[in-house]
């Protein structure tokens, strides 16, 4: 299941390999861990022959291209003791899967008093990057923050990738795993007997004291470009890779942003009530005296994403947008916070 | 049913049947006070739920709809839980925070109760997969109304089972109301049977007021499940002898047809049935009728005395 990968040979337990591969070795090392985790979907037995193999076809299952009942399944079997991972393939097609994700994976632990849990995964990918067009690429991560009882992830990194998924399916709850079109064949160093990436951890990716950047997905990439911007401007940002949109770990952007006092919050969603909105309100509420800038966001546009490939590329935020808003809060001595508090 | 096949199990069955006519009738009563929250009943319905319920073992799980009360009562679901539920006291099945439309109870093996219309159907196809997975024995059954076998979900759930061989016994109550509409306005046919058999699940038509009929049907769809593993259909003609939702409303049925079903109504069928093959007589089910009426008053009154949950649980349970 790792075709691409290349043994790096500073050690045998490292490999670069793609996102893609690396989700490929959680889901082959979490379904040897537990023979309760199956995985179905629409193609999955027909493209992921490794796993069909190795596992055989009553944990590898194709579907029928019917997405509610693909989710409803999968819901209905994590209520009754296995851990399935249901492939939805691209995050549009969630809508169809919805009622059974919100109105039981997410309601029905609390509803029933605690008597059923519900352990499931489903993937679906989104972003920019095979033009698709915005009924297969639409970024709505954040429809899932706002119900109740779900957890949404969203990696950047191939070792993140392996690690945040490999927790999602330990996880007694279900998880929503987003998976960046853009960022599916990019290689990574994956460290193969890492442990798992807890979820609800944020990763600060680049340190730095004078502008926190807040990103997940392939807007991490952006933003650490507009890093290696700045610096040569002498501006030092920092990182932030949320990775688990839900539970967000608000406490490390905090963190961070009560060193540098300015916020930038960037994602390829659209702005509206998107995953930025929310963090900007934490540090709104909870790190105010802090700030020296008011709050930015740098989202995708409150539009459906076209086909074309220039446009497409356009409505992700890019780096020069990010360095030029960095500069522009770096400008703004003295201190909003003077004014404000 | 010939006489012979009528035996102490028939009166079980009808014990049953005046057990929920009564709670139903209670709760009727006490939505009409206005002082108690809104519920659906299964008023008309109860031969169904009894006749396939009792046609299920310890092992078998069932998933049902907004319409459950006779479900579960008649899986031995104890009535002073489920009204505790009713009210939001912690007593109930579900701590209180389920309400009259959403009761589990995982002792019985009740999964679900969904009233997101079809969402049973959704859920079912996952725990007979669990089922068959874990190499445990027990079936699924899964009621639903010819409303839901109008959504989308009903195609894909009895698809999926068919090709994949689940062992699920699917139950329609066609009881001819989709919510406020009449089955006639949203269907030109008048059966769901046909829509299952086309995709290739077994479908039969039993006489829903019948109980003896359907425990019949449903002992003998359980039997080839069990047996080959494939999932059968029963549609269960019946009818919604109440509005949608209690307090009830003015319900647009025609009056000969209302009164037409009223003359079927299962309970009455069955006493006639008992009474006609001297398997029971007037008084005895004059005492039955008793005490399933005393059994709700004393379930009313552990529900009343249950208390309220905490303000603390507002969050509980939400994650794992």
């Amino acid at each position: 299941m790792t075709q691409n990968a290349s043994i790096n040979p500073s050690s045998l337990h490292h490999a670069v390999m793609s996102l893609s591969d690396a989700l490929d070795t959680a889901i082959a090392e979490e379904m040897r861990r537990d023979p309760r985790v199956l995985m179905f979907g629409e193609g999955v037995a027909t493209k992921r022959c490794a796993l069909l193999d190795e596992f055989g076809a009553a944990r590898v299952r194709n579907t029928p291209l019917a997405e509610a009942i693909i989710a409803g399944t999968a819901v209905g079997a994590a209520a009754s003791g296995l851990r399935p991972i249901a492939d939805l393939l691209f995050a549009p097609f969630l809508c169809y899967a919805t009622d059974a994700l919100v109105n039981s994976a997410g309601k029905l632990r609390f509803m029933s008093g605690g008597q059923f849990e519900f352990p499931l995964v489903t993937l679906a990918m989104s972003g920019g990057g095979w033009g698709v067009g915005a009924q297969h690429n639409h970024n709505l991560e954040a429809w899932f923050v706002h119900a109740p009882g779900l957890k949404v992830v969203m990696p950047s990194t191939p070792a993140d990738a392996r690690g945040l998924l490999k927790a999602a399916i330990r996880d007694d709850n279900p998880v929503l795993f987003f998976v960046d079109i853009g960022l599916l064949y990019q290689p990574g160093e994956v460290a193969l007997d890492a442990d798992i990436v807890p979820l609800g951890r944020a990763r600060v990716v680049r340190a730095g004291t004078d502008v926190s950047l807040v990103a997940y997905g392939k807007s991490v990439g952006a933003c650490l470009e507009a890093a290696a911007q700045l610096a040569a401007a002498g501006i030092e940002a920092e990182v932030i890779d949320l990775r688990t949109l839900k539970p967000l770990d608000t406490e490390t952007v905090l963190a961070s942003v009560r060193r540098s006092g300015r916020l930038i919050v960037v994602h390829e969603a659209s702005q509206s009530c998107g995953v930025g909105a929310e963090v900007a309100a934490r540090v709104a509420e909870h790190a105010w005296s802090a700030l020296r800038a008011p709050i930015v966001r740098l989202c995708g546009p409150d539009a459906p994403v076209a086909a074309s490939f220039p446009l497409e590329q356009a409505f992700a935020p890019q780096p020069a947008a990010i360095a030029a808003a960095a500069h522009r809060l770096c400008a703004r001595e003295p201190a909003v916070a003077e004014v404000n508090v | 049913m010939s006489s012979t096949a009528i035996s102490g199990s028939a009166l079980a069955l009808l014990e049953r049947m005046l057990l929920i006519r009564a709670y139903e009738e209670k709760l009727i009563a006490l939505s009409a006070g206005g002082q108690f929250p809104a519920v659906c009943s299964s008023f008309g319905q109860e031969a169904a739920a009894v006749g396939v319920v009792a046609a299920l073992g310890a092992a078998d799980q069932i998933l049902t709809n907004h319409r459950s009360a006779g479900h579960l009562l008649a899986r031995g679901a104890d009535p002073g839980r489920m009204l505790a539920e009713v009210m939001g006291r912690v007593d109930g099945y579900c701590r209180g925070r389920s309400g009259s439309l959403h009761i589990a109870a995982r002792e019985l093996g009740v999964v679900l109760t969904s009233t997101i219309v079809g969402g049973e159907l959704s859920l079912a196809t996952g725990v007979a997969l669990a089922q068959q997975t874990l190499g445990r024995r027990g079936l699924v059954a899964c009621f639903f109304g010819d409303g839901a076998a109008g959504e989308g979900i009903f195609h894909e759930s009895l698809n999926l089972a068919a090709t994949w061989g689940l062992p699920i016994l699917y139950v329609c109550e066609n009881n001819q109301w989709q919510a406020y509409v009449h089955r006639r306005e949203t269907m030109l046919g008048e059966h769901i049977a046909p829509w299952a058999q086309s995709l290739g699940v077994e479908a039969e038509r039993v006489d829903g007021n019948d109980v003896f009929a359907v425990h019949a049907a449903a002992e003998a769809a359980c039997e080839r499940i069990r047996a080959d593993g494939r999932p059968r259909l029963l549609e269960l003609s019946t009818y919604r002898l109440r509005g949608h939702l209690e307090p009830d409303d003015p319900q647009a049925a025609d009056a000969a047809e209302l009164a037409l079903w009223r003359e079927r109504d299962p309970l009455r069928h069955c006493i006639a049935t008992l009474l006609a093959g001297g398997h029971a007589d007037a008084a005895g089910i004059e005492r039955m009728s008793r005490a399933a009426h005393a059994r709700i008053e004393a379930a009313l009154a552990f529900a009343e005395a249950s208390p309220y949950p905490a303000a603390d649980e507002l969050l509980a349970d939400v994650y794992a």
